[in-house]
């Protein structure tokens, strides 16, 4: 279900003239409003009149989140505080958070994205959206609300944790579209079957997932216990929230909503433009936001973007899902991994629940990678030749993928911690 | 004739072991053998014990990985070269014994061993052909 045809299936050439026209506002406002860009653009030497169509934004100065954080709380405003009538922050467990604040035309943008987003896998004024996202400072649980409640959707604001309530919510109130983390929902159907309850057969239909990377083979496992339809959706508290970029029911890579997000990706260490398909570092400009306008804002998420048309008839452009992040990245005796690789290898075996850790040290000079995965009945032998043959057949699995030798280890049920929000699965005990 | 073992996957770290007997002693469950095989992570606990059935469900309740494997329990005469002449008895006829270990033996003229084949049929036959009894669950407990 396409939400907004004129925008989502708008004609190429007419949307870039839109982009263009949108940018040539955004930048003006910034230099006359808000003087971090001011001071920014000058430093770069580029004038708002050099901004002449979407073509030029690669002529505009990148914004990291550090620089954000120096402006907390209020310096990246580009109206009245008057006119701001809600603000969010990023978690601030890594230092500073970075403040997004809306006007009321910014919450009208987000609303519209995220109905695009529940729309895109089916959601509709008859369902009854379980939002299991967390209220409050995090952008996730309102953006799923408000997108629901655009599009007259019934909504449990039941926000995240409380395992047992939101059992007991799916299970008595029929709740037929889900949106939490990802690891959650795996996380839910585990409880659900130690309560004696089949999680496939609960009446969910659709689940949106995000906040955190995941893989194919994790949705795989999500859809099998869930018996749904899982989909990614991508957005971050620096830009807006959820709501910058989603799967539609095709399931081949999230729409951006350009018309208001524009996707850029760029060489990480250079900084250049990289030509469409080649992997890098995401960048987005906010082009229709008013609280806090972002310009050229560095995700630090690795992906890469398709603008092939997309089965569903919608024409915005595709990023792939998130390859990983360009800090998370792992450098392994030189050799560049992302946790996602490793949980596409190891999720491919037959009976491995998505329960994984993965602990870098370093001995002897010499990085070892060590991939922790969780026994369980399916894998279980009573042969200890069985067992190693199992580890040494994941073993070989990852180093024909990542081209390094790592070490696997089965350990007990359960010793692996859950976790209710964003899943810690990389322990870097290396002291460098 | 077969005697379910249990099999449980232990972590190699303080305190697993002892783990598995208090909560199997916690539901007065009686440990009448028991083998360890371990590598240097993990190893895999084998035991035989009264009530295999509530000794699986109460180890999975404690959140272990626990199954119940078949094996055999024979009876070996207590004289050198008893066991010898068993693992010989069916090493001519190509039966292959994974993995053994002694049961807990009371004063009798026969000790017994626990034995993991997987062709079981096949070796309970050829015991029997060489007069090598095995025991059953229900024996086993009576000793």
């Amino acid at each position: 279900m396409i939400w907004n045809p004129d925008f989502e299936a708008m004609d190429r050439a007419r949307l870039g003239c839109l982009q263009g026209e949108r940018l040539g506002r955004l930048v003006d406002v910034l230099y006359r409003r808000v003087p971090f860009y001011r001071r920014k653009m000058e430093a770069a030497g580029t004038r708002p009149q050099d901004i002449q169509g979407i073509g030029d934004l690669s002529r505009l100065p990148f914004t990291t989140k550090d620089e954000m954080r120096e402006v907390y709380p209020y310096g990246l405003l580009a109206v009245s505080l008057n006119d701001i009538v809600e603000i969010h922050t990023s978690s601030g467990t890594t230092g500073t958070p970075v403040v997004d604040a809306y006007t009321a035309g910014d919450i009208e943008v987000w609303s519209e994205a995220m109905a695009r987003t529940l729309s895109a896998g089916g959601t509709g004024r008859h369902d009854i959206v379980q939002n299991a996202y967390g209220y409050g400072l995090f952008t996730g649980g309102m953006g799923v609300h408000y997108g629901a409640r655009r599009i007259g959707a019934t909504v449990i604001p039941i926000s995240g944790g409380n395992t047992r309530r939101q059992l007991a919510i799916m299970r008595d109130f029929k709740s037929t579209v889900i949106a939490c983390t990802p690891s959650y929902s795996l996380y839910l159907a585990e409880a659900a079957r130690e309560e004696g309850m089949d999680p496939s057969k609960a009446g969910l239909k659709a689940g949106f997932f995000g906040a955190e990377p995941w893989s194919e083979s994790m949705r795989a496992e999500i859809q099998q216990h869930l018996g749904l339809t899982a989909l990614d959706i991508y957005g971050l508290t620096e830009i807006i929230g959820p709501g910058v970029a989603m799967e539609c029911e095709c399931q081949q890579g999230l729409h951006v909503n350009e018309d208001h997000f524009f996707p850029e990706i760029i060489d990480p260490a250079t900084g250049a433009v990289l030509p469409e398909g080649q992997k890098g570092e995401l960048v987005i400009t906010t082009l229709t936001k008013d609280g806090t306008p972002v310009l050229r804002y560095r995700t630090r998420d690795i992906t890469y973007l398709d603008r092939a048309p997309c089965p569903c008839g919608r024409t915005t452009v595709r990023m792939h899902r998130i390859l990983g992040r360009t800090d998370d990245m792992l450098i392994i005796r030189g050799v560049n991994v992302f946790p996602s690789q490793i949980e596409e290898v190891i999720l491919k075996v037959e009976g491995i629940e998505p329960h994984y850790q993965l602990v870098v040290d370093r001995r002897d000079q010499l990085d070892e990678l060590e991939v922790q995965v969780e026994m369980n009945e399916r894998l279980f032998s009573d042969e200890i030749r069985g067992l190693e043959r199992m580890e040494k057949k994941i073993e070989a699995d990852l180093y024909a993928t990542l081209s390094i030798h790592t070490r696997v280890r089965l350990v007990e049920p359960k010793s692996i911690a859950r976790s209710e929000g964003k899943a810690k699965r990389i322990i870097d005990r290396r002291q460098l | 004739m077969a005697v379910k073992q249990i099999s449980v996957f232990l972590e190699n770290k303080k305190g697993r072991l002892a783990e598995v007997t208090t909560s199997l002693s916690k539901e007065k469950i009686n440990i009448r053998a028991l083998s360890l095989a371990d590598t240097a992570d993990f190893g895999v606990l084998r035991i035989i014990v009264d009530s295999p059935d509530r000794a699986v469900t109460t180890l999975k309740a404690h959140g272990f990985v626990a199954q119940v494997t078949e094996v055999i329990a024979v009876e070996v005469e207590d004289r050198p070269g008893g066991l010898a002449h068993i693992l010989e008895v069916l090493d001519q006829d190509n039966v292959n014994v994974e993995y053994m270990y002694a049961y807990v033996e009371k004063s009798r003229d026969h000790a017994i061993v626990i034995c993991r084949i997987d062709d079981r049929e096949r070796a309970l036959q050829v015991l029997e052909k060489h007069g090598i009894s095995t025991l059953n669950a229900e024996a086993l407990k009576a000793l």
